[in-house]
């Protein structure tokens, strides 16, 4: 709505112009309008990176409850594969998955998922493994409480904190790993307008088209500054005790 | 000492061999056939059938796995699909390039890290902690592609453009160059990686010497009258700065992904171009070993780490 031309548009006679009125961050050296790239890439490094995390948060949370609160060989299996996935960093980790299993879109969506629930269900358990001693959770458990609502009810509000702190966190991360993704040519494929894969493309053209490199450069920039602050800004407010 | 050690030995086996059974799976088993992607789409079966026979893929899987980490254990990595070379060598030669700048990097982030991290852990919500505080959480949240074509920008085009001598924007240091040779080209690469990890040693830093200047045991010596000097060199720092090892080992994982974005940036050639290259081409075999070598350094980055740890505080040990 906001774009003026469509992503992929190509404008042959207009390609490789400075910003001006029209075309307010230039034009790439096909032709088409960086604005309109810059704005609706945005769109696609959000979602990714949102729908990743919120997926990743709702599988770690389930891991991290079950695995916490019932223990025994189904903590002890899906903790030791946790630790294999964690040895290795997480852009690495993307990096083998996606060098694997094909690149698209959604294999980037699956690997964020996959890189992140393992951490995420760490510290769900973690906050679990403190909680279930206490006398509440006993309690409910000696009135008779089923599983489920032991967790949802008696558990799951201790980890609400927490689990929003490193919410926020993932989801910067994420941010953070889609676009370096793309810059590496690893996953989206083009002609999609992902900021990092712009670059990457825009880096032949740097001294000829800065303008095409700039851009979606800065928006990166300003995105992931601003989601660290806000993250930064959840834990403050939620209190220091759960920022480690 | 001895069995902390075997314990901590004992437990990064574990981990690293539940990592390689992964590498495995996800490599080898997951893309379906290999021989089909080495021979292409329009290989008969025949050939498919000796294509498997020779790369004992017609056994089952298990077996497959010890196979492959036998071979990969003597040093037998295979050949490369996309170069025909063996890929040995090759990682080796990388993997020295890759050490070279993560050093370089090391030096330069490690000090100066810590250092900016006291002067905000001693300086609590004054401007200069708030300075520090909001530089290093912009600067941890650029990546390093950003940083890298900025420091490009004014380092190698910007003095280029003003006549004055400038650092090189293509770090391709030759194979054969020593380090001396290298090191302008080292340079630009190190600064960036720096920023990463400047400001995520800096933080961690910070809240470690907040948490040590609440300890009741600085109180008692700020009370008996020991000048303040004393106190934090002697007392804080000593404590604060211990947890900084384990930071240091946490921060080689930022380091290692910030590398295989810095080393495409500035065209180096070490692990992580080569890992781009391998999964460009689809060169599963060079992918695997890629990647097992970087499980293995990080893995023994931690250890290194936590034995230090150990050695240098015993409560550690008793646990």
């Amino acid at each position: 709505m906001i774009a003026p031309y469509e992503e992929n548009e190509i404008l042959a006679s207009q390609a490789r112009q400075p910003p001006s009125a029209e075309h307010w961050f230039g034009t790439d050296n096909l032709g088409r309008d960086v604005f309109s790239r810059v704005i609706l890439g945005s769109r696609e490094i959000l979602v990714l990176a949102g729908l990743g995390t919120l997926l990743a948060v709702i599988c770690g949370t389930l891991f991290g409850l079950l695995t916490g609160y019932r223990g025994g060989w189904f903590d002890e299996v899906a903790m030791r594969t946790f630790d294999s996935l964690l040895a290795l960093p997480a852009l690495l980790l993307a990096l083998l998955l996606l060098g694997t299993v094909g690149q698209s879109k959604y294999s980037v969506l699956i690997v964020l998922v996959i890189v992140y629930t393992p951490i995420v269900a760490r510290v769900v358990r973690s906050v679990v493994l403190a909680v279930k001693p206490q006398g509440f959770v006993e309690a409910a458990r000696l009135g008779g409480e089923t599983q489920t609502r032991i967790l949802l009810r008696e558990i799951m509000p201790s980890v609400l904190p927490t689990l929003s702190v490193e919410s926020a966190l993932r989801f910067s991360y994420a941010i953070f790993l889609v676009a370096s993704l793309g810059f590496l040519g690893v996953g989206v494929q083009p002609p999609s307008p992902n900021w990092g894969l712009m670059v990457k493309e825009a880096r032949t053209f740097a001294s000829l088209l800065p303008w095409a490199l700039f851009f979606p450069a800065a928006a990166i920039s300003i995105v992931v500054i601003g989601v660290n602050l806000m993250a930064d800004g959840v834990k403050r407010v939620i209190g220091p005790e759960q920022a480690d | 000492m001895t069995r902390f050690i075997l314990r901590r030995l004992g437990f990064l086996t574990l981990t690293v061999l539940l990592t390689s059974l992964l590498v495995f799976l996800v490599t080898q088993w997951l893309p379906g056939d290999v021989c089909r992607i080495i021979l292409g789409r329009e290989a008969g079966q025949g050939a498919i059938e000796t294509c498997r026979l020779e790369l004992g893929l017609d056994q089952p899987l298990p077996i497959q796995y010890l196979n492959w980490l036998g071979d990969f254990l003597t040093g037998d990595w295979g050949i490369s699909f996309s170069t025909n070379l063996p890929i040995y060598p090759i990682v080796m030669d990388r993997m020295g390039n890759s050490l070279m700048l993560a050093l370089v990097a090391l030096l330069i982030s490690v000090p100066l890290g810590v250092a900016l991290g006291i002067i905000a852990g001693l300086n609590e919500n004054k401007p200069i902690d708030s300075t520090i505080n909001v530089g290093s959480l912009s600067v941890v949240g650029l990546p390093e592609f950003v940083t890298g074509l900025v420091l490009i920008q004014v380092f190698s085009f910007g003095l280029r453009d003003l006549g004055l001598p400038y650092f090189p924007a293509n770090s391709s240091i030759p194979p054969d160059a020593n380090f001396l040779e290298a090191l302008p080209m080292l340079i630009l690469p190190a600064l960036t990686a720096m920023l990463v990890l400047l400001a995520y040693i800096a933080r961690l830093t910070r809240s470690g010497v907040i948490e040590e200047l609440k300890q009741p045991y600085v109180r008692t010596a700020d009370l008996k009258g020991l000048p303040r000097r004393t106190v934090i060199v002697k007392h804080v720092l000593r404590n604060a700065l211990l947890p900084t090892i384990t930071i240091i080992a946490i921060s080689t994982g930022w380091l290692i992904s910030g590398l295989v974005v810095i080393e495409n940036v500035f065209n180096y050639p070490g692990l992580g171009r080569l890992m781009i290259f391998a999964i460009d081409r689809r060169d599963l075999p060079l992918l695997q070993a890629v990647t097992m070598v970087t499980v293995l350094g990080f893995a023994l980055a931690n250890l290194g780490a936590d034995l230090l740890y150990g050695l240098l505080n015993p409560r550690i040990r008793l646990e």
